[in-house]
């Protein structure tokens, strides 16, 4: 219920919400979970196992229990904390792991079961028999156990991602990061402040503090407007640091105020990479629950998250509050709650030398041993030095006391030490290189100290920098020693939980123990403790502790489990933001795109690039229509196709030729200007990398091509083999692919279609098969080379970019006047299978010179890349699957890339293996299935029949082996 | 036959404006990388400035004016933009048109640091990147050039065949700046 | 994770690629044991390492890159061109 005259809500912007399908009431300024209690909700969430009834405990994102399910449809999120959900009109919330509602949960049957369900359950009892496990134990036990849902339907993509830079990331806005901040903001620092509440102070929100004679809250409200008004400072609310990684990078979730991200275009949140050159970690600290028989009902909450409750948002959670603690946040818990005229029933203080002058019944050296009730808190039991004793109570304030949140401190491997004064883990010292860590986060307990380490670690780290030191004093803030008396557990009847998000108790941890699971990355994951969104904030030290008394260990020799990111639940769709659709990969599109679009032609891709696949004309159906007449087309007149996408690049210098010949197999340096020749390209290991020609332009200027698919690998090689293998020869390289749009004129009539467009046409003397040379056309400069990918009389012509498209519908409309036109990737594909022209279909990687025929290509008179290994005599071995031509022969005509060859008369089996298809077609010109493959001594079993099978796809057929060429052999078509 | 009619990487996709953010093509003349042979930087700046009226740039800088600018574009390369190239420059670099291999763009508005935040990881805090500073980097998964030509005006290039994408990119981050600062949106 | 581009300065890893080791290439045509110690034989060390990483999203510079498999610190970014390989 709501406290009159409390708390930093807006009273004047009350907002409904809804939650499981009730409508309620709130404030701006609460969070789900305030406006909850507020509305006397107490009952939230069913436990994950037991499905307990549970209720809020925290007031941060390390909040175990209140678990809920936000918004509706695709935008539904599940898992989020209610304590850090803010309020905002039309909320739509609802329980998880309930079913069918949260107050009658039928699956609650599995709290009777409890004394079958502890650790190791599953992995003992789900064994047999061994093929239930997938299709009815695995269902089962998700259906009875688990978290929220996600609605099924794809993802909105409202996330995005960024980068931010800066001198000094401080990470958390309490009294030690605001000062943080101000002193490295004063030194002249870039500062960026990230805080994951929606506004600045952390504790000083919720206690009943004074700095320098200011109300806590009124200190941040100043403090914040100086930040803001500094030009070199960044405060970030809303935005968690989730993980540390190399190099001073953080990463960081920003949610966005339901205010903003309810715009249209507006992200719902941001991963944030931010690279900071020094950071503060002013996280905070945590405080810890103590283990007693069932310490898991609704209304059972954390000491200093019902202070929160009272004082920032005005809320009483219980009427009647018992509080009990072993440390003085207890205390501070009463006197809260009686300034805020809230009643409080009793404070039980574990400390048996403990003192009170609150008016309030004391219980010093006294333990809660007990609570019942049925959906929520009704009484507590405790046990004195007297006996025990029952006092009715709605709410439970429990502190265990603080765990500094030393989560980033160790994302980069180091582990916190042991603190026995303060019974706590310490953060490691420089455990990440230029992070420091300040306030509570680093132990210091007091707001006075929180303010002085904050002051003193951001002006370390501006020093570090280079700053001046800056001339500030710290405020002056509440101050008070801590004092702790280590109570983990109370013994007792009933299940006492440590870790209540994975209703884990001391019971379990004991049982894994005793079955020596006594590492406590064991115990993690034997019980789940430490386990799931939480990850354990507010149980793995109390666990730990457990195992260590069960282990008769200390603490400091148990430790801690390895701390990863990230530190709060991250959103795949945050991290993987604006990766769907289209931007999962850039696209890149030729400058025929356009047109071959309009002309009706399916784009496939080819690497990040679209291509044509065919021009579908009237009457065609099916693609092999289309593809059959545009191989025709090009055999019987002329074809033009797009080959822009292959690798263009600029090889020049007064070493340029030397160098062509270390990176070819076969010699460049006596290639004449005005001629092309193929050239083939190993890697250092002696197996082939790509092919392609390349032009002798000038003297010192070569214009290689490469594969559309390897044209970045060879780029990347060319420049390795310049930089690093021969830095001394002066040769530069510059890729042209992007420069220049190409094309090929390929078919009979290819130099009839070029002859009506060039200023000056050409012929078989002056352009000879693999002649190159500068022409005009459309008024352009263009480059022409007589090459040739289908065996055809064939031409490439080169313009700059931005006549692509021009030239593309001239040459189209050219060649359709003489009977031809536009062909795609099919037919270009069927083309150089005809002719045995190898792709990286073929040399995918495992293939040598010698496996593809071309070991002549590989230069006696030179060394070249792969030269060395290439002769090795593996590399040689007749035996090896070597290229062949494949025609079935069978039955059944059809041929798979991918299948398998085997003897004819052998089983097709791995043991039998012969060799693979790499390339399969229709040939319309040969008017059969033809295909190329790889067959164990293949050039020696010409004319032999071989069983093709593809177990895959249940295909199988029976093949000749063929020469590789089977159409125009002789190449006298690309002569002609 | 009739000449070949000229289009523009971005063609049809720009300009874009969103609150005062603007995106828009620009077509920059020609375009020539410049690639010095050994030991040849310092006669290639002479000459450059002889000829262009402009300096060879350190790595990261930009020299020269809108209508002749030095751009660095990488290890021992800059972009002459502008003027067609001086032959005088051939003697001491490679020289390769680029002019049609880039789409250019330019991205101005109060905010364009940011939506440049959502799209490359470059610390371009003013202090770091000012005007004049440019940087070979990653572009939404694309390798690219960005350039600082005023405090609120940059420039961005990519491969021409990816211009589409660049747009896609730049118009998402430019509607999602936009909308965290103004309601009207 | 952040690497010195000697002539870009420090950048974000996702503009560079990654090679292997830095090992210096044996000259000559025919093989010899040191060839597969150059192709195939890698030390795996747990300590420093000296790799080869292009900045093929920046300036295109091949590196040589002196690090820490352990403790994840860079020692030293030379360019291929210097240091050789």
């Amino acid at each position: 219920m709501r406290i009159e005259g409390k708390g930093l809500i807006d009273r004047t912007r009350p907002v409904s919400f809804h939650f499981d399908g009730h409508s309620y009431k709130g404030f701006a300024g609460d969070t789900l979970a305030s406006a909850l209690l507020a509305n006397g909700v107490r009952m939230v969430a069913r436990s994950f196992k037991y499905h307990r009834p549970r209720g809020v405990m925290t007031a941060g994102s390390e909040e175990p229990n209140a678990l809920v399910t936000v918004g509706r449809g695709a935008a539904q999120e599940p898992n989020l904390r209610a304590t850090t959900v803010e309020m905002h009109e039309g909320l739509w919330a609802q329980s998880q792991n309930r079913w069918p509602t949260l107050g009658l949960d039928l699956l609650a049957v599995n709290d009777l079961a409890a004394p079958f369900l502890g650790a190791g359950f599953y992995y003992k009892t789900f064994m047999w028999p061994r093929a239930f496990w997938e299709r009815v134990y695995e269902p089962l036990i998700r259906r009875a156990a688990g978290l929220g849902a996600l609605s099924g339907e794809a993802a909105e993509d409202r996330y995005e991602r960024a980068y931010a830079h800066c001198d000094v990331l401080v990470i958390g806005a309490g009294p030690a990061g605001l000062m943080a901040a101000r002193a490295a903001a004063e030194a002249g620092a870039d500062v960026i402040l990230a805080e994951e509440d929606t506004r600045l102070g952390g504790r000083l929100l919720a206690e009943s503090e004074e700095v320098d004679g200011l109300a806590g809250v009124d200190w941040v409200d100043e403090i914040a407007a100086e930040l803001a008004a500094m030009p070199n400072v960044r405060i970030m609310t809303r935005m968690a640091v989730t993980g540390v990684y190399d190099g001073g990078t953080y990463g960081a979730l920003e949610r966005l105020a339901p205010g903003v991200a309810q715009r249209p275009h507006a992200p719902k949140g941001c991963f944030w990479r931010i690279v900071a050159r020094r950071a503060v970690l002013a996280a905070g600290a945590l405080e810890r629950a103590i283990a007693f028989p069932n310490n898991d009902r609704p209304g059972v909450m954390m000491a200093g998250a019902v202070r929160a409750y009272a004082n920032r948002w005005g809320v009483a959670p219980g009427q009647s509050t018992v509080v009990f603690g072993n440390n003085d946040s207890a205390h501070r818990t009463v006197a809260d709650l009686q300034a805020a005229g809230v009643h409080v029933a009793a404070l039980i203080d574990a400390r048996p030398y403990a003192r009170s002058d609150l008016d309030v019944p004391f219980y010093p050296g006294a333990q809660v041993c007990g609570t019942s009730g049925r959906r929520g808190l009704e009484a507590v039991t405790l046990a004195t030095a007297r006996g025990e004793d029952r006092i009715a109570a709605d709410c439970l304030a429990i502190s265990g006391g603080w765990n500094p949140t030393v989560h980033l401190a160790c994302h980069m491997g180091a582990r916190p030490t042991w603190d026995a004064a303060r019974q706590a883990f310490l953060p490691p010292e420089n455990a990440v290189p230029g992070m420091r860590v300040a306030g509570a986060a680093a132990g210091a307990f007091s707001t006075r100290a929180c303010l002085e380490s904050g002051l003193v670690a951001g002006a370390a780290v501006a020093v570090d920098l280079g700053f001046r030191a800056p001339d500030l004093a710290a405020p002056r803030g509440a101050e008070a020693s801590y004092d702790i008396f280590p109570l983990w557990q109370v013994p007792g009847k009933g299940r006492a939980w440590l870790d209540f998000q994975n209703d884990v108790t001391v019971k379990d941890v004991v049982q894994a123990a005793a079955e020596n699971f006594r590492s406590v990355e064991h115990m993690k994951r034997y019980t789940t403790q430490g386990m799931a969104p939480d990850q354990g904030k507010n149980s793995n030290v109390a666990a730990l502790a457990v195992l260590a008394d069960a282990t008769g260990q200390g603490i400091a020799e148990t430790g801690t489990t390895t701390f990863r990111p990230p530190y709060v639940p991250v959103p795949i769709a945050a991290l993987g933001a604006g990766g769907k659709g289209k931007g999962f990969a850039p696209e890149r599109r030729t400058t025929s795109h356009a047109e071959s679009i309009a002309r009706g032609a399916p784009m496939i891709e080819a690497g990040l690039w679209y291509r044509p696949s065919y021009f579908p004309q009237k009457g065609e159906s099916h693609w092999r229509q289309s593809c059959d007449r545009e191989v025709a087309m090009v055999r019987g007149s002329v074809g033009i196709c797009d080959v822009s996408t292959l690798g263009k690049i600029d090889v020049q210098g007064p070493d340029a030729a030397r160098f062509l010949d270390f990176v070819y197999t076969n010699m460049f340096s006596t290639l004449k200007v005005g001629r092309v020749r193929y050239g083939l390209m190993l890697r250092e290991d002696g197996h082939v990398m790509d092919d392609g020609t390349c032009a002798r332009m000038g003297e010192t200027h070569f214009v290689m091509t490469t594969t559309t698919a390897a044209a970045g690998q060879v780029m990347r090689h060319l420049e390795f083999v310049s930089q690093v293998l021969r830095p001394e020869w002066d040769v530069r390289i510059v890729s042209v692919t992007e420069q220049w749009a190409q094309f090929a004129v390929a078919g009979p009539q290819a130099r009839a279609v070029l002859n009506g467009m060039l200023e000056a046409p050409i012929d078989d003397a002056a352009f000879p098969y693999m002649a190159c040379g500068e022409v005009r056309i459309g008024g352009v400069a263009a480059r022409l080379f007589r090459i040739s990918f289908s065996g055809e009389h064939a031409y490439e012509i080169a313009v700059p970019a931005r006549y692509g498209a021009a030239l593309f519908g001239a040459l189209v409309k050219h060649a359709e006047e003489m009977g031809g036109g536009a062909y795609g990737l099919e037919a270009l594909n069927v083309l150089r299978i005809e002719k045995g022209f190898i792709t990286h279909a073929e040399i995918h990687g495992r293939v040598t010179a010698f496996d593809i025929g071309m070991q002549g290509m590989m230069s006696a008179k030179k060394d070249f890349i792969g030269k060395a290994a290439a002769t090795r005599p593996g590399l040689m071995d007749p035996e090896r699957e070597r290229m062949v031509g494949l025609k079935p022969v069978g039955a059944v005509k059809e041929l798979l890339a991918g299948a398998h060859i085997f003897d004819e008369h052998a089983e097709a089996v791995s043991d039998n293996d012969q060799g693979y298809v790499t390339s399969a077609c229709f040939s319309p010109t040969l008017g059969h299935v033809t295909g190329i493959g790889f067959l164990r001594r293949g050039p020696e079993r010409m004319g032999e029949r071989v069983r093709v099978v593809d177990h895959l796809r249940k295909s199988e057929t029976v093949c000749e082996v063929t020469p590789l060429v089977v159409f125009d052999p002789e190449g006298g078509r690309l002569r002609g | 036959m009739a000449e070949f009619k000229a289009q523009t990487p971005c063609a049809g996709l720009l300009p874009v404006t969103v609150g005062d953010l603007r995106l828009t093509e620009v077509v920059p003349g020609r375009m020539t990388s410049l690639a010095p042979y050994r030991g040849r930087v310092a006669a290639l700046s002479e000459v450059m400035q002889a000829a262009h009226g402009v300096a060879w740039p350190e790595p990261g800088r930009i020299t020269g004016q809108a209508a002749a600018r030095a751009l660095w574009f990488g290890r021992e390369m800059a972009l002459l933009i502008g003027p067609d190239s001086d032959e005088s420059l051939a003697a001491h670099a490679a020289l390769t048109d680029q002019t049609d291999a880039w789409a250019v763009v330019h991205l101005e508005g109060r905010q364009a640091a940011e939506v440049l935040a959502r799209l490359c990881p470059l610390d371009l805090r003013e202090a770091v990147f000012a005007p004049g500073h440019t940087a070979r980097t990653d572009v939404a998964h694309m390798a690219g050039s960005v350039s600082r030509l005023g405090p609120q005006t940059w420039q961005i290039m990519v491969f021409r065949s990816m211009a589409t994408t660049l747009v896609h990119e730049v118009e998402i981050a430019m509607a999602r700046v936009a909308a965290r600062q103004n309601s009207l949106m | 994770m952040r690497l010195g581009c000697p002539i870009c300065g420090e950048r974000d890893r996702r503009e560079f690629y990654y090679q292997g080791a830095a090992l210096a290439r044996p000259e000559g045509e025919a093989w010899a044991p040191e060839w597969d110690d150059y192709i195939h034989n890698r030390d795996n060390p747990a300590g420093v390492t000296r790799d080869l990483w292009q900045h093929e999203q920046g300036c295109g510079s091949w590196l040589i890159v002196a690090r820490n498999t352990v403790t994840h610190e860079v020692l030293g970014v030379a360019l291929a061109t210097e240091a050789g390989a």
